[in-house]
């Protein structure tokens, strides 16, 4: 790959509003897929003759199946109201980065071919052919899309770019233009289990290794079993929880709740991967093949509850889709909802005090929280709505003495996107990635400030991903993401409660 | 009766055939679409009058738009509740004898009407003026900004300048009602406004004003956030599940 030269942006003073730079991100592309990545998902190889009608035909395949597409295409009055408020425009100026704007990519092909006005008068409503050169903003700006709902917020008609940039995808891996990352990805999860590859002796071999290094650390014989039978809880997790850091830091953590709590958990190689990357590519049939995987797991290992790590995505796809793809769950213990997030499960506990924590084992940092795009704007934890920002801060709180939040236009359902979710975490991408970091690390920088954070904690193994890589440019040290149970993990006194 | 007369009668039934069948077929296929997946903003309401509540509070509040933008969302409003006040109004040419909360109209009417213009130049500037929503206006969201303002400005005109003969006009509307006939006062400024009318009527179901339905039918907004508790399948999906192992 050619590596593309690039500045990281500057912190902007008073948060001002961009002026647009057309074609600023025109350069940005991720690698296409191969063949070998196209056809074991059942898309074509590549760019298939006729491609155009084929393109407008899916379009118009997906028009009959998703109420979003039909009605957020047609509906949309061009007031401006999104037009600040994606980090991706923000950080590159590009003004095909503006969700309106990233929106009438596919919105001038629909009004040509399916609106009688774009019909009889293209050139008075914005509609175009579909050609070469459509097709290429289509790649270029639809992966430039993290699918982090956060136009969707401030839209007046809730029009959601995700779900724009989703079907765009799916009608070019349908053409034979896929994006090599996520599809390769996918690939791996039917094949082996997870996205990493991690096929099952590996994953044996690093839980062991995780329960020698807590047994050294705290004396206590933590387990962290794989495909244990008659476990209690199925716990699907991020396959970077195994290996990466922070994350493992995470899995090190619930391992040592599980232990206290005295409950009885395992995960599988059969569903060892929590993040379901065929939301990315917006294929239903994809993303249920995965989520199967999961339903197969919790019958195979006679499971009574599903509980998810830490993980953005995937707490989208798991709160809000799981019952839909993989359900019913009737065969589960009907007291407790499918699937929990391990927050949601840790909060229980810490209400019940069923759990030992002192905080004074985080005294070295001063914590703030980014809320995750997909738990924020795309899901729940516990009873009522909100209880996803409530959750994890609740937890955190138990485990730590100093938290502090950043700026409220940054946070909660407001939240900016770690820079690197919806299938952009690649190394081809390492400008978008950088760049659209630029609004949190100026909130973090802000708390960092003033109110001397030195830490942020996460719940997703993309943010933490992304984070550590792109921190360093923004000058923090890219061990300044945690896990949330990473200080469960420090905070917890084991052998005082089990 | 004149030529005139007959042309606009014409016109007239032909715009409301036209929106009221476009719309329907519109309104028809964005109910019909399913949405396969609970995707709500959240965080989002947990019942399904809490989903009335949230719909209510866009349509009325523009609720997410005040969150947004302050500037758009003071013309919008403005734009928004004066042509209500000026639909309340019009009614009065609709009705007859005429309704109690017409009669209470009258006078807002005539303030909704500048409000009405007022906002949509409000708007318009921000078009004009702000890069980013000049980088995304086609000529039609021009020329719909154009139309409004022609409509509001030519309606003004009648009120304040050019009198027309508001008793004939009534029962040339009434005739449009009930089939029968009347002449139509001959007032250019009227023969404008009216032509500007229809011309909104005719283009309503083919282009963006499909935000006044549409909004309703927003999954994003109308679906209620309890995905755990209800399993939700799409028709075409569901051949999906029998496919699978167990
Ligand atoms: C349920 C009823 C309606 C709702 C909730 C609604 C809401 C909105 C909102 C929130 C906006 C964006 C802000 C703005 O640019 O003004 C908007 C824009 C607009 N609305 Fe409506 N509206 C409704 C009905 C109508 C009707 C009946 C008309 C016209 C006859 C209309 C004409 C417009 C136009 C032309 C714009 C775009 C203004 C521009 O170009 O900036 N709306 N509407
Ligand atoms: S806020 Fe919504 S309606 Fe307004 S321009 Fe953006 S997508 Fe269109
Ligand atoms: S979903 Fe997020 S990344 Fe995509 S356009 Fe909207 S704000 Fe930008």
């Amino acid at each position: 790959m050619a590596k593309a030269k690039f500045e990281t942006p500057a912190f902007r003073d008073y948060r001002d509003i961009p002026a647009i730079q057309p074609d600023a991100m025109a350069h940005s592309q991720p690698f296409i897929a191969k063949p070998e990545h196209q056809e074991p998902l059942g898309f074509p190889g590549e760019l298939v003759d006729d491609w155009e009608n084929k393109a407008v035909a899916k379009l118009g395949d997906l028009l009959t199946r998703y109420k979003s597409l039909k009605v957020f295409l047609d509906s949309c009055v061009k007031c401006g109201a999104c037009t600040d408020k994606c980090h991706y425009y923000l950080g590159t100026n590009d003004p095909k980065n503006m969700p309106v704007a990233r929106q009438d990519l596919l919105r001038q092909v629909y009004r040509r071919y399916f609106t009688l006005a774009g019909r009889i008068a293209p050139g008075l409503v914005g509609a175009r052919d579909m050609t070469r050169e459509v097709l290429d903003d289509w790649y270029t700006y639809f992966h430039q899309c993290s699918q982090c709902r956060r136009c969707s917020v401030f839209c007046p008609y809730g029009i959601d770019t995700a779900e724009i940039s989703m079907a765009g995808r799916e009608i070019m891996d349908h053409i034979g233009v896929g994006q090599k990352y996520s599809n390769e990805i996918i690939g791996k999860v039917h094949k082996i289990g997870n996205n990493l590859g991690l096929p099952l002796p590996a994953l044996e071999a690093t839980l062991e290794d995780l329960e020698e290094e807590v047994k050294e650390d705290t004396g206590a014989d933590v387990k962290y079993p794989v495909n244990q039978q008659g476990a209690d809880v199925l716990l699907v997790t991020p396959s970077a929880d195994f290996f990466a850091e922070p994350h493992i830091d995470g899995l090190v953590g619930y391992g040592k709740v599980f232990h206290q709590a005295g409950v009885s958990w395992t995960v599988s190689s059969h569903a060892s991967e929590a993040a379901n990357f065929a939301l990315f590519i917006g294929s239903y049939d994809q993303m249920h093949k995965i989520a199967n995987r999961i339903r197969q797991a919790a019958l195979d290992l006679g499971v009574k509850r599903i509980v998810f790590g830490e993980c953005g995505h995937a707490w989208r796809v798991a709160y809000s889709f799981l019952n839909t793809l993989a359900g019913p769950w009737d065969f589960l213990d009907p007291r407790y909802p499918v699937p929990q997030h391990i927050c949601e499960f840790t909060h229980d506990l810490i209400q019940r005090g069923a759990l030992n924590l002192d905080k004074q084992a985080n005294d070295h940092m001063t914590l703030t929280f980014h809320d995750s795009c997909n738990v924020a704007r795309a899901s729940r934890m516990g009873d009522t709505p909100g209880g996803q920002f409530h959750i994890p801060r609740e937890v955190i709180k138990a485990s730590c003495n100093k938290f502090v939040e950043m700026d409220p236009n940054t946070t909660r359902e407001s939240t900016f996107c770690c820079g690197g979710g919806g299938g952009l975490l690649t190394d081809d991408l390492m400008e978008l990635r950088v760049k659209g970091a630029l609004p949190r690390m100026e909130a973090l920088n802000e708390a960092r400030d003033y109110h001397g954070v030195t830490h942020m904690a996460a719940i997703c193994a993309i943010c933490k991903s992304q984070f550590t890589k792109v921190m360093p440019y923004y000058g923090f040290d890219m061990d300044a993401v945690v896990s949330v149970h990473q200080l469960v993990g420090n905070a917890i006194q084991l052998g005082t409660k089990e | 009766m004149s030529l005139l007369t007959y042309l606009y009668v014409l016109l007239f039934h032909a715009a409301a055939l036209i929106m009221i069948v476009g719309l329907a077929r519109k309104i028809w296929q964005f109910a019909t679409v399913p949405a396969p997946l609970k995707i709500p903003t959240t965080p989002a309401p947990v019942t399904r009058g809490g989903v009335a509540m949230r719909l209510l509070r866009e349509v009325a509040l523009f609720e997410s738009l005040f969150k947004s933008n302050r500037w758009i969302w003071i013309f919008a409003v403005l734009f928004h509740a004066g042509l209500l006040l000026v639909v309340a109004r019009h009614l009065r040419y609709f009705t007859e004898p005429v309704w109690g909360l017409v009669h209470l109209a009258q006078p807002f009417g005539i303030y909704g009407g500048m409000a009405m213009v007022v906002g949509l130049l409000g708007l318009w500037a921000r078009r004009l003026v702000v890069d980013r929503v000049r980088y995304i206006s086609s000529p039609s969201d021009h020329l719909m900004l154009a139309l409004l303002v022609a409509i509001g400005v030519s309606g003004l005109g009648m009120t304040y300048v050019v009198h027309t003969d508001i008793v004939q006009l009534k029962a040339f509307t009434l005739g449009l009602l009930y089939f029968d006939w009347q002449p139509l006062p001959g007032d250019p400024l009227l023969l404008i406004h009216l032509g500007l009318v229809a011309a909104l009527m005719i283009v309503f179901p083919f282009s963006k004003l499909l935000h006044a339905p549409g909004v309703f039918f927003s999954p994003s907004r109308n679906m209620v956030d309890n995905p755990r508790e209800t399993r939700h399948v799409a028709p075409w999906a569901a051949p999906l599940d029998t496919a699978r192992d167990r």
